[in-house]
């Protein structure tokens, strides 16, 4: 499977690309605006600063947050590829993460496995806000992604993850995500969702029931301790479901993108005044 | 443990069963409206779709709503009650645990037919309801619940002329099935007939509180019943869980 | 946890059977909601069912059932609570949290009495299904794998004989599915058994997104079947 021509030993097979990108935010030195304290792309992992435009969504329509959209710098990953990326959302901060387009995950030489790995801290007292674009599982893919979110307990979280089965009208390859969140250290959600040839029973409807389309909207807020939403199945093909811990999960299915953005939006709105977008 | 704690004082479980639509709700709806001063009551019901039952009683008003739970059976009433009692035994746990000290909890089985009796395990004796509306002849074909209940109940003798049941014939019938044990013709209608069931409640519970009554089986539900059912008495049953606290 | 009392193979079956009388039987494994959605509506689409069912919530009931089976044969009940909150994280619904842990105490109040064991009483006030599973597969001599089977079968045999009552179905037909399924349920017990001593943070956690939707529309739901 594997070249014996290639020049980057651990990385996999030739061509295969190995990324790192770094960012983090803090407050300012008086303590009242969010700014970035690293941001590090690495070759197909760019990270560029946005300044907010006015009141932020989803953070309490905030204007003194730091603002970072994460763009693709090429295709990918393809197999083979290793990607990471670390966040760390420094104490009383609030960063808000947007990602430009959709992540295409394409199958590299002899099938080899990608792999994108994010690792996520928010401190005390900070907000994260993260609003990824969806994650398209092309045909013939060997993915794997996998985040972890480590949150203290007074921080506050919304996240938006969306997963395209293949490209419009292709079989999807095989991927496998985790999305892992704890706080104070106590599991609080984790799920991982895999579909493709080499996965069984997804298809069927207990799992995705033939939908192309899967995603989550997850909310954290330390408000909740007491009073979490009341669960809301709003949709034949979405609900609205408080987690054991303060936070709250919003999962769909949806025959296409556009569907499934539109369910997930909807949920958002059922979570209350403090997440208004 | 929190879970099989027995309670200070352990209420007489009294189950009632009977037929689809012979009024079991409406029995247990009496008994608590007329009791419901003497003695602290608790109400479980059992239903084949949902929580139907529960609502009718709550709807009632007879007793306050945390009293009246409802246990859903998976469309399997018999099993509920006879040979897989868990979900029932746990609900009258935990109600005689949530409002200690209870005197009475009353089950109410989901509506089945004939051979559906309570188990030991479950309750320490039962009330089995035909009403007349079903057939004059139902109490002559006997079954373990007719034969074998505590009390049979004869609900609706209101209606035994507009039905064209002779009232005292089936009430001889169902003696005659149960060889001298109690049956209660009842009519809502006949304050004297609701104040015997009532006093036919107080005798057992005071019977149960001096520990004078035994529970016993009406007999296995259908043939396909192992012979072991009968001898598997309720004192038995319980020995391992009481052994917490 | 001293191994001892039935033979093994046949305290197996006994903690499968679904005659065991935990309440089982008044659950279909989220069928019914798949049915009243239509997303069921044959037996292919019945087997895919059940399939992709024992490939998510059975995966990680298995998982736990063993990884409890393992501390408490070790007597080492120290991590029963991170279970119980690892588990927590892997259901979203609020409602399948409640049916596991209704189905869990319902498990230790029978087990309680068919087979004590000083265990059962200090699971906590409502522990999970699996963890009991667990615990009582240890109590009865059993292993980590045979806890995860025992959990695996009984939830996958639970499911398929709700279809009897939900589906216009051949029984025989929905048995061949079972007997399909056998090899898989024991791959699944293996690999469950193999994480079992490992961190509860390591433990699988594959989602099925419409198990956690159809659950929450069934609780709402005014004419059911079943309770889940």
């Amino acid at each position: 499977m594997y070249d014996s021509l290639h020049h980057r030993a651990p990385a996999g097979p030739v061509g295969a690309m190995s990324a790192r990108a770094v960012l983090a935010s803090e407050l300012n030195g008086k303590g009242r605006i969010s700014r970035i304290r690293t941001l590090r792309s690495d070759g197909p992992l760019v990270l560029r600063k946005s300044n907010p435009k006015g009141p932020e969504p989803l953070t309490r329509r905030r204007h003194d947050v730091a603002r970072v959209a994460l763009a693709a710098g090429t295709a990918g990953p393809l197999g083979g590829d290793d990607y990471a990326l670390d966040v760390n959302v420094g104490a009383g901060s609030t960063l808000v993460l947007q990602e430009v387009s959709a992540m295409l995950i394409l199958p590299g030489q002899g099938g080899a496995q990608s792999k994108m790995a994010i690792n996520i801290t928010v401190e005390q007292g900070a907000t994260f806000v993260w609003w990824a674009e969806p994650v398209i599982a092309a045909h013939r893919c060997n993915h794997l992604h996998d985040v972890r979110i480590a949150l203290a307990p007074d921080a506050r979280m919304i996240l938006r993850e969306e997963i395209l089965l293949g490209r419009h009208g292709e079989a999807p390859g095989d991927f496998s995500s985790r999305l892992r969140i704890t706080r104070g250290g106590l599991a609080l959600y984790d799920q991982q969702i895999a579909f493709g040839p080499s996965s069984d029973g997804w298809d069927g409807a207990a799992v995705l029931g033939g939908h192309r389309a899967t995603g989550s909207v997850i909310a954290v807020d330390p408000d909740w301790v007491d009073a979490p939403p009341a669960a809301a199945p709003f949709d034949q093909n979405a609900a609205l479901t408080p987690l054991a811990g303060p936070g709250a999960a919003i999962g769909a299915v949806a025959p296409d993108s556009l569907e499934l953005r539109r369910l997930l939006m909807r949920g958002v709105t059922e979570l209350g005044p403090s997440w208004a977008t | 443990m929190h879970d099989e704690t027995t309670p200070r004082t352990r209420a007489l479980r009294l189950g009632v069963a009977g037929p689809v639509g012979t009024g079991k709700s409406s029995v247990i709806a009496t008994i608590c409206r007329h009791l419901r001063d003497e003695f602290a009551l608790g109400v479980i019901t059992n239903d084949i779709y949902t929580d139907e039952d529960a609502r009718f009683l709550k709807s009632e008003g007879v007793l306050p709503e945390e009293r009246i739970r409802a246990v859903e059976t998976g469309s399997c009433p018999h099993t509920a009650i006879r040979d897989d009692v868990t979900m029932n035994l746990m609900a009258v746990e935990d109600m005689e645990r949530d409002f200690a000290p209870l005197d009475i909890v009353l089950v109410e089985s989901g509506g089945d037919n004939l051979t559906a009796t309570f188990s030991p395990a479950l309750v320490d004796a039962q009330i089995f309801v035909l009403d007349v509306a079903g057939g004059g002849d139902v109490a002559r074909k006997g079954g373990p619940g007719i034969s074998g209940a505590d009390l049979l109940v004869i609900n609706k003798i209101d209606l035994g002329p507009h039905v064209d049941v002779d009232v005292d014939q089936m009430v001889a019938d169902a003696e005659k099935a149960r060889g001298g044990e109690p049956v209660l013709p009842l009519s809502r209608k006949r304050p004297e007939t609701v104040e015997k069931l009532c006093d036919w409640v107080r005798h057992m519970h005071q019977t149960y509180a001096k520990g004078g009554h035994v529970p016993v089986d009406p007999g296995p539900m259908a043939p396909h019943h192992h012979a072991h059912d009968d001898d598997h008495g309720h004192t038995h049953s319980h020995s391992h869980s009481h052994s917490h606290d | 946890m001293a191994r001892t009392g039935l033979g093994r193979q046949a305290a197996l079956l006994v903690l499968a059977d679904g005659r065991l009388p935990a309440g089982g039987y008044a659950h279909s494994g989220g069928l019914e909601p798949a049915v009243a959605a239509r997303r069921v509506t044959d037996m292919a689409e019945l087997e895919a069912f059940l399939v992709g069912r024992a490939e998510t919530a059975g995966v990680i009931a298995a998982a736990f059932a063993a990884a409890a089976c393992a501390r408490a044969l070790r007597d080492d009940l120290s991590q029963m609570p991170e279970l119980e909150a690892e588990l927590d994280a892997r259901i979203p619904s609020p409602e399948l949290r409640k049916v596991s842990r209704d189905l869990g105490r319902q498990l230790r109040r029978a087990m309680s009495s068919i087979h004590p064991h000083p265990h059962f009483a200090d699971l906590g006030p409502a522990p999970h299904q699996p963890i009991v599973m667990g615990v009582a597969a240890a109590a009865l001599g059993l292993d980590a794998q045979d806890a995860a089977l025992a959990i695996l079968h009984e939830n996958n045999s639970g499911a398929a004989a709700a279809a009897a009552k939900l589906m216009p179905v051949d029984p025989f037909d929905v048995h061949a599915i079972l007997a399909r399924m056998a090899e898989r349920l024991d791959r699944l017990a293996g690999r469950a058994a193999a994480l079992a001593g490992g961190p509860p943070a390591d433990l699988p956690s594959p989602g099925a997104p419409l198990a956690d939707i159809a659950a929450e529309h069934h609780r709402r739901r005014d004419v059911r079947l079943f309770a889940s």
